[in-house]
C-alpha cells in the first residue's frame, strides 16, 4: 500500500514547480498556468489528507470542491484580464504591464 | 505492488509534464503539457478512491480550464511567439526559491509524526459521494460556503465577460 508520504512529496514537488513557473515566466498566461499547477498540488494534498486521516469525515472533499470553484473563477477572470490588457497594450509580458508604475 | 507502480509512473509523468509546462518555449506546448499534468492528477484521485474528483478534474480542468488557456494563448499569440527569452533574467533566483520552498516543506513533513500513515481501509458501505452531496446542501454542513461559491462563480462569469468585452 502507498503511505501518505508519497502523496505529500508529490504535492510538494508539484507546488514547487508551479511556484517556479509563477516566479520565472515572463508571459502572463504562463504565470496563470503555474498557478493552476499550484492549486492542483493543494487539491491532491486535501484529498490525500481526507483519505488517510479522516476517511469517515467529509471536510477534505468539501474543501477540495471549494478549491475547484475558486480555481475556475480565478482562471476565467485572469485570462479575461490578460486578453483585455493585450487589446489595449499589445503585450502579455508581465514586465511591460507597468501602467501604474511611477 | 501494482498500485505502487501505477502511482510512481503517474507521479513521474505528471512532474515531468509540469516541468515542461514551466520550461517550454512554445506556449501552446505548455498548454498541452498542462493537460497531461492535469490528467496525471486525475489518475491520483482514482488511486485515492475519490472518483467524483476524477470526473470533476477531467470536466472542469481539462474540459474547461485547459481549453480556456489554449484560447487565451491563441488570442495573444502575435506578441512573443518564439523570439526572446521566455523567462525573466532572475529565473535562477526563482529556481532557488522554489527549491528552498520544497526543502522547507520536506523538513516540516519529515518532522511530522503522521508522515507515513498507512492507508486506512474504507468501509465497504462508505458512500462518500452521497454523503458529500448531502453535506454540501445541509445547513449543518457546507451550505453557506457552497452558496458563496455559486455567487463567486456568477460574479467571475459576469466580470470576465465585462472585462474582455471589446469597448466601442
Amino acid at each position: 500500500m502507498i503511505p501518505l508520504s508519497w502523496y505529500l512529496i508529490f504535492a510538494a514537488a508539484l507546488f514547487s514547480i508551479g511556484l517556479f513557473g509563477v516566479l520565472s515566466r515572463r508571459n502572463a498566461v504562463a504565470i496563470l498556468m503555474g498557478i493552476e499547477l499550484m492549486l492542483n498540488a493543494v487539491n491532491v494534498n486535501l484529498i490525500a489528507f481526507w483519505r488517510y486521516l479522516d476517511p469517515v469525515g467529509i471536510s477534505g472533499q468539501a474543501f477540495a470542491i471549494m478549491v475547484f470553484a475558486v480555481a475556475a473563477a480565478e482562471v476565467a477572470v485572469g485570462l479575461a484580464l490578460v486578453i483585455s490588457i493585450y487589446r489595449s497594450r499589445k503585450t502579455v509580458v508581465a514586465d511591460d504591464i507597468d501602467l501604474m508604475k511611477w | 505492488m501494482a498500485i505502487q507502480i501505477i502511482f510512481l509512473i503517474t507521479a513521474v509523468v505528471t512532474l515531468l509534464a509540469a516541468l515542461m509546462v514551466v520550461a517550454s518555449r512554445h506556449l501552446v506546448h505548455s498548454a498541452l503539457w498542462l493537460i497531461l499534468a492535469l490528467f496525471g492528477v486525475a489518475v491520483l484521485y482514482v488511486l485515492l478512491d475519490a472518483g467524483f474528483f476524477t470526473v470533476a478534474q477531467v470536466l472542469i480542468y481539462i474540459g474547461a480550464i485547459a481549453i480556456l488557456f489554449i484560447f487565451a494563448v491563441m488570442l495573444t499569440r502575435r506578441d512573443m511567439r518564439d523570439s526572446g527569452p521566455q523567462h525573466t533574467p532572475g529565473w535562477w533566483l526563482a529556481a532557488i526559491l522554489a527549491a528552498l520552498m520544497f526543502a522547507g516543506v520536506m523538513i516540516m513533513l519529515i518532522s511530522w509524526t503522521g508522515f507515513s500513515t498507512p492507508l486506512p481501509a474504507l468501509a465497504a458501505d462508505a458512500d462518500t459521494l452521497s454523503r458529500l452531496g448531502l453535506a454540501l446542501v445541509s445547513p449543518d454542513g457546507y451550505l453557506l460556503p457552497f452558496e458563496l461559491a455559486s455567487v463567486l462563480l456568477v460574479a467571475a462569469m459576469i466580470g470576465a465577460i465585462y472585462v474582455s468585452l471589446a469597448k466601442k
